[in-house]
C-alpha cells in the first residue's frame, strides 16, 4: 500500500491528535455549533447538507440516548479519498468523532466500514484504543466530569446501497440494507430508532480544524456556497491519479493540469451516480452549486469508448440496486439493456428516447439516492456524446 | 452435519451471542464471523443464530442473500474478488481476469474442485489509482497485471 506525506490547505496542513478534542471540551456546545455555522461546513458525501444543522437538530433533541456514526461505506465508483483518510488520518475522522458526541450529547459513536476496507479493521482498532489509553477515549474524556464517548466499528458485507444513511442505519441494526422513506430522517428517528447524526467521514474530518482555527478561517478557502476544501479522488486517463485537496471552486481544466491529464475526452464528476462531462464544459467549476461531487473524478481520454463505460456504470447500478422499489430495480435493467442494444445495432432512436424519459421517471419516482441518481450517467453520456455513440458503422461505432 | 458438528456450531454461535450481544443488532456481525470461518453460513447455523437471537429462520436467510459478502453454499478457502468497475477495467482488467480463469481452471462466480479459490467480481473496491485490484479474502493487492496476480495466487497455501 502506497502511503505519502500529502499536502493540503485545510484537511492536510498539520494536526495532532487530541488538539481539537481538549480545545472543544473547553468550550460549551453552543460555541462549537456557532463555528460550525460560521463554517458553512457541508456534507461531504455529495448531498452537502449543512452539517450545523443536522448536529443542532440531534442536540436540540429530548432522548435518553443519541448515536453519531461515521459513513465509511465509500462504495462510489471511483472514490477512494476516505481510504486515505482513513488510513494516513485517522486521528482527524475519530476526534472529528468524539467533538460531535460531546455537541449532540452521544456517548456512542459507530463507524460503518465497508466489508471492502477490512485490511484497515485492525490499524483502525489499535488506534483506538491508544487513544482509549490517552484517555481521549472512554469516562471522563481529558478530565471532562461527565462526558463518556467510545468508538465502535462495525463492518458492511458488500453492499453499495448501505452508503445511504438509512439503508447503513437498517445494516447496523442487523437487517437488509434497504433505504428506508424519509421522513423521519435519523436526525429524529435514527438508530435503534434514536437521534442520529449521520456524516461521511470527510465531513467529520474537517470538524478538528474549523474547532481549532475557527469558521472564518475555514471560509477562506473555496466559494460564497461550498467552503473549505475538498478530497478529490482522481483515477483514469492521468499522469498522477490519487487523492488531491484542493479548494472548492477549482475548475475542471484547472484540476485536469494538475493531474497532469492530456487529450482528455470526459470527465465522469461524481462517481457512476454522476454526470459525464464534456470537453467543451471543462471550464465549469467543482462546486455544490455547479459541478458537485463526493469527491470521485474519473478521466477518460481520447481513445475511450463511451458507449462502453456507461455499459460499465449501468451493469453497476443493475447489481446493486437493492431491488425494493420498482422504479430502480426494472429501470436500471432497462437502460442497461438499451445500452446492449446500441452496442448490436438493433435500436430505434424512438426506443431510446422513451428510456431517457424512463431515466427522468426514474429520478423522481426511486425511494433513495440510488435510483435517483443512476439516470444521470445514462442520460449525460448519450446526451454529450451523441455523434461518438450513434453515428456511422450502424450505431457500433468504436467496437 | 454430523452431531458433535452441530453441538459445536451451537456453542460457536453461542460465544458469538455472548461476544456481540444478544440483540438483532449484532446480526451481521455474528454472520460476518460464521462466514469468515466457515466459509458459508449453513442451514443450521442460520437456524441457531434464529433461536439464539428470537428472530425467525427465514429472516436471517433473507439479511444474508441481501448482502454479496454473505452466502449459504460453501466459498473457497480463499474468496478472489476482482474489480471490475470502470477505473480498473481501463487499467487492464480484462487480461487479469482472463488470466486468473485459465490458470484456476474456473470462470468467475465459480469454486476450485479442491475447496481452495472462489472467483468473483467486486464493485469497486476503492483502489481506482492503483488499478487493476483485487481481494482475496481481506487482502488487498494492486497494480496487477495477469503475471503478478497469479504469482499471489500461486503463493497462498
Amino acid at each position: 500500500m502506497e502511503k505519502k506525506e500529502r499536502k493540503g490547505i485545510v484537511l492536510f496542513s498539520e494536526y495532532k491528535r487530541g488538539e481539537a478534542i481538549k480545545k472543544a471540551l473547553e468550550k460549551s456546545r453552543e460555541e462549537i455549533l456557532f463555528e460550525l455555522r460560521e463554517s458553512k461546513l457541508k456534507g461531504r458525501g455529495g448531498a452537502g447538507f449543512p452539517t450545523a444543522t443536522k448536529w443542532n437538530m440531534v442536540a436540540a433533541a429530548k432522548s435518553d440516548k443519541k448515536f453519531i456514526i461515521c459513513n465509511a461505506d465509500e462504495g462510489e465508483p471511483g472514490t477512494f479519498k476516505d481510504r486515505a483518510l482513513l488510513l494516513e488520518y485517522p486521528e482527524l475522522v475519530f476526534d472529528g468523532m468524539v467533538i460531535a458526541g460531546y455537541t449532540i450529547g452521544a456517548s456512542e459513536g459507530i463507524v460503518y466500514l465497508r466489508g471492502e476496507y477490512e485490511y484497515m479493521l485492525k490499524s483502525l482498532n489499535d488506534y483506538l484504543e491508544a487513544m482509549r489509553k490517552d484517555n481521549l477515549l472512554g469516562k471522563n474524556i481529558v478530565g471532562k466530569n461527565g462526558f463518556d464517548f467510545d468508538i465502535t466499528i462495525r463492518l458492511g458485507s458488500g453492499a453499495y446501497v448501505c452508503g445511504e444513511e438509512t439503508a447503513l442505519i437498517e445494516s447496523l441494526e442487523g437487517n437488509r440494507g434497504e433505504a428506508r422513506n424519509r421522513p423521519p430522517y435519523p436526525v429524529n428517528t435514527g438508530y435503534m430508532g434514536k437521534p442520529t447524526v449521520v456524516n461521511n467521514v470527510e465531513t467529520l474530518a474537517a470538524v478538528p480544524h474549523i474547532v481549532l482555527k475557527g469558521g472564518e478561517w475555514f471560509k477562506k478557502y473555496g466559494t460564497d456556497k461550498s467552503t473549505g476544501s475538498k478530497l478529490f479522488s482522481v483515477s483514469g486517463d492521468c499522469e498522477r491519479p490519487g487523492v488531491y485537496e484542493l479548494p472548492w471552486g477549482t475548475t475542471i481544466n484547472e484540476l485536469l493540469e494538475i493531474v497532469g491529464a492530456k487529450s482528455v475526452k470526459a470527465v465522469q464528476v461524481g462517481g457512476a451516480s454522476g454526470i459525464c462531462i464534456p470537453k467543451s464544459q471543462f471550464n465549469r467549476s467543482l462546486a455544490y452549486e455547479d459541478a458537485a461531487t463526493g469527491g470521485s473524478i474519473m478521466i477518460f481520454g481520447e481513445n475511450r469508448n463511451m458507449l462502453h463505460v456507461l455499459k460499465n456504470f449501468m451493469k453497476f447500478f443493475v447489481e446493486e440496486s437493492c431491488g425494493q422499489c420498482t422504479p430502480c430495480r426494472i429501470g436500471n435493467t432497462k437502460l442497461s439493456e438499451g445500452i446492449e442494444m446500441i452496442e448490436k445495432g438493433e435500436y430505434t432512436f424512438a426506443y431510446i428516447n422513451k428510456l431517457k424519459e424512463l431515466g427522468q421517471t426514474m429520478k423522481v419516482a426511486s425511494k433513495c439516492g440510488l435510483g435517483q441518481s443512476s439516470p444521470n450517467a445514462f442520460i449525460s453520456i448519450l446526451e454529450n456524446f451523441k455523434e461518438e455513440i450513434f453515428n456511422g458503422n450502424g450505431g457500433r461505432n468504436g467496437k | 452435519m454430523l452431531v458433535l458438528e452441530k453441538n459445536a456450531m451451537t456453542e460457536e454461535i453461542e460465544q458469538l451471542v455472548e461476544k456481540y450481544g444478544r440483540s438483532r443488532s449484532s446480526l451481521l456481525p455474528i454472520l460476518q464471523d460464521i462466514q469468515r470461518k466457515h466459509k458459508h453460513i449453513p442451514d443450521f447455523a442460520q437456524q441457531e443464530i434464529a433461536r439464539l437471537l428470537d428472530i425467525h429462520p427465514v429472516e436471517i436467510y433473507s439479511v444474508i442473500t441481501f448482502y454479496s459478502f454473505l452466502s449459504t453454499t460453501p466459498k473457497g478457502k480463499y474468496i478472489v474478488r476482482l474489480c471490475q468497475t470502470i477505473a480498473c477495467d481501463m487499467q487492464g482488467k480484462e487480461a487479469v481476469a482472463k488470466a486468473i480463469e485459465r490458470e484456476l481452471g474456473i470462470k468467475f462466480g465459480q469454486t476450485t474442485k479442491d475447496n481452495k479459490f472462489t472467483l468473483e467480481y467486486a464493485n469497486c473496491v476503492g483502489m481506482c489509482d492503483q488499478g487493476p485490484a483485487m481481494i482475496v479474502n481481506e487482502n488487498v493487492y494492486t497494480k496487477l497485471t495477469p503475471e503478478k496476480a497469479i504469482q499471489i495466487l500461486s503463493e497462498l497455501k
